[in-house]
């Protein structure tokens, strides 16, 4: 088993010690950032191929390097810790274990592209998270001067699904109402307050420090030439051991259900019927499929899916997935913020023809959930329908 | 030309100037695209999607009101993909709201073949809100365009009296928990109602005849004109049937409103017509 973002459990070094924070090679990965210049690290984070961990996969190093060359003297950078998709729970995990990880990754990302302030979003339901990164703010003291540079803001979030979608993030920070807004321009061209704004997810930030704590070498040395690297999975549903480990990318699904030291085997009647992967936005994976699937966004694509944020959803042979659908197109009507048609009218038409009595059109509900993934302004609206039209692209899970 | 963007939309080759949108390059190239949230005079709100456009190397659809060409751009206008999402958003707006005085709507419903009865479900139909002396709100009729909201705000009048409130399917325009439009902070400009494009927003006079049966459009006579009651100049568009103004508008081209104008010269226009009568006392 690899650990690399996860501490070992046996750690006894006090979670919020400046020991700890050494031990984890933290102290190693700001003086290795100092020494290489900004530019040296967007080098070094490019070069070890780390992709967003929130769900889109873009390249960290792409984005740095688009907000370090603007001209713009005001930069942000931003931790997006409102983890908030259904089944996702990795970044409160990994936050509560390591939370030294991504805030040195954090202070890494400002330095590199030339930011002063540093803001970290937290979900609301995360008290027991924002009180200990509150506490965390200390290190500034001792940490050295890549820390003690920044000026860190906490905001937590009031409980909007949709406010971890990262342009409704910005405009969540900026006292208005979560509604996304509409890309191009990209918030790394103007984000916050209009300046340009590195927006990165917990995990990603996480990676960060490892990098400049060890090489892009070492980094590479686990995962897939074009993800390398670890990928922290919330399995959750009929498994025997529900929890979030920590997989090499490309890392095959099958033993994370299955194997003593991951899921520990298929809970509930023991008889796996599907996994829903990538969350309520993601996609459905046959059993057949997911004995072959591997862990990473290249494979899974030949299914159709995506990794998403790392949740898998595990259902045995008695679940109807039909109203699993239900209740996700439930979820989805409730955390639309009804901004552009698609999403606001498409989503209530979702839990109505997937709720009601009335045996639905697979026909009609197919072209509302392409349009809306079409036509939707952002993720949200756009990955509602995708459980259902991957679940109309496998009759072997209707019944 | 340094400042030109040479892009292809629907096959042709078009050059237009930087910072073009692609909804006025395609109008440029004679193949324009439906909007209804766009208003000439206020920024996208995007919150439409009629819009929609296929761009080569886009994931996803991308709405013409707002996204700038750019060079070797290629556009594709009524692709299948955009005709489906513009026929499922005439759709799902046509069931939820009343389109009748939606000439855009209706327009995008029959232009795309849409079948708004195929939907059942909710709808937005609600009581008509008549709180005050100028003009109505007939929510039913509401399709979310945002071009109150901004009208009342940043865009026009800097009010900020009303905003969109609730969230998915219940988001609505609201003027503070649910206030009354007299308790709230609306000046009465009715910038919002000149912008509405669906008569959720509508003068009272117009709402009153109309209800009477009395409204006609085909005899309704207009007459532009100057706004006699400060010094700005605005240019008004007076709407008269039977001899009695019933509505006044500012042309949307007019240098000095674009469109926009203040509670006396959209609704003060009573005197007009009471002197006849104060002479006959």
């Amino acid at each position: 088993m690899v650990r690399r973002l996860l501490p070992d459990n046996e750690s006894v070094l006090p979670l919020l010690s400046e020991e700890r924070w050494r031990a984890r090679g933290y102290d190693r990965a700001l003086a290795q950032a100092a020494a290489l210049g900004p530019d040296g690290v967007i080098e070094w984070v490019t070069a070890a191929h780390i992709t967003g961990r929130g769900g889109a996969a873009f390249p960290t190093g792409k984005k740095w390097a688009s907000v370090a060359r603007t001209t713009d003297p005001i930069k942000y950078v931003v931790m997006n810790a409102d983890e908030s998709e259904l089944g996702t729970f990795k970044d409160r995990v990994l936050l509560s274990g390591d939370p030294w990880g991504p805030l040195t990754g954090l202070a890494i990302a400002a330095y590199a592209v030339g930011a002063r302030d540093a803001f970290l979003y937290v979900r609301g339901e995360y008290p027991e998270i924002e009180a200990l990164l509150k506490d965390a703010f200390g290190w500034t003291r001792w940490a050295g001067p890549l820390a003690d540079r920044l000026t860190f803001h906490l905001y937590r979030g009031g409980g909007a699904y949709i406010a971890g979608e990262e342009t409704a993030l910005i405009n969540s920070i900026e006292g208005k109402r979560p509604e996304p807004r509409v890309k191009p321009p990209f918030p790394t061209q103007r984000g916050l307050w209009d300046h340009p704004t590195v927006i990165q997810n917990v995990e990603t930030l996480a990676n960060v420090a490892l990098v400049l704590a060890h090489d892009p070498e070492w980094y590479r040395a686990v995962g897939t030439p074009s993800a390398p690297g670890t990928k922290l999975i919330a399995v959750s549903g009929h498994v025997r051991r529900p929890g979030v480990y920590e997989v090499p990318m490309g890392f095959p699904l099958w033993p994370v259900l299955m194997d003593p030291d991951y899921g520990g085997g298929i809970g509930g009647s023991g008889r796996l019927q599907a996994v829903l992967i990538g969350g309520a936005a993601g996609t459905w994976l046959t059993a057949d499929e997911c004995r072959e699937a591997r862990l990473d966004n290249e494979s899974l694509r030949a299914y159709g899916a995506s990794l998403g944020s790392g949740a898998m959803m595990v259902f045995d042979d008695t679940v109807n997935i039909w109203r699993i659908l239900g209740q996700v197109a439930r979820f989805f009507a409730h955390e639309s913020c009804g901004q552009c048609v698609p999403c606001r009218i498409g989503t209530q038409r979702l839990v109505e023809q997937l709720t009601g009595d009335r045996q639905p059109d697979y026909q009609q509900l197919r072209e509302l959930g392409e349009a809306m993934r079409d036509a939707s302004i952002c993720g949200l609206g756009q990955t509602a329908p995708q459980a259902l039209l991957s679940y109309l692209d496998r009759p072997a899970l209707w019944r | 030309m340094g400042n030109d963007v040479t892009m292809t939309i629907d096959g042709m080759t078009v050059t237009v100037p930087y910072g073009t949108t692609i909804r006025a390059a395609a109008t440029m190239a004679g193949h324009p695209v439906p909007t209804l949230c766009w208003h000439e005079h206020l920024a996208p709100a995007n919150a439409c999607r009629a819009c929609v456009v296929e761009v080569e190397g886009s994931r996803t659809l991308v709405a013409a009101c707002s996204r700038e060409v750019e060079p070797g751009m290629v556009v594709r206008t009524t692709s299948e993909r955009v005709q489906r999402a513009r026929r499922v958003v005439a759709e799902l707006l046509a069931s939820a709201s009343d389109a009748s005085l939606a000439p855009s709507l209706e327009a995008l419903c029959r232009d795309t073949g849409a079948h708004p009865e195929n939907w059942g479900g909710a709808t937005w139909h609600q009581p008509v809100r008549d709180d005050n002396g100028l003009y109505v709100r007939d929510y039913a009729k509401c399709i979310l365009c945002y071009r109150c909201v901004e009208a009342c705000g940043d865009q026009a009048q800097n009010t900020f009296a009303i905003s969109v409130a609730g969230r998915g399917f219940h988001a609505h325009i609201d003027a503070g928990w649910d206030r009354a439009m007299p308790e709230s902070d609306c000046v009465f400009c009715g910038n919002c109602v000149a912008v509405c494009p669906t008569g959720a927003l509508i003068d009272r006079t117009e709402w009153t005849l109309r209800q009477n049966g009395q409204w006609d459009d085909a005899a309704i006579t207009t007459t532009d004109t100057v706004c006699g009651y400060c010094g700005v100049g605005c240019g008004l568009t007076l709407h008269v049937l039977d001899n009695r103004i019933v509505k006044v508008t500012s042309p949307p081209d007019h240098p000095v409103t674009h469109g926009m104008l203040c509670v006396k010269g959209r609704y003060a226009y009573q005197y007009v017509q009471q002197e006849e009568a104060a002479g006959e006392d």
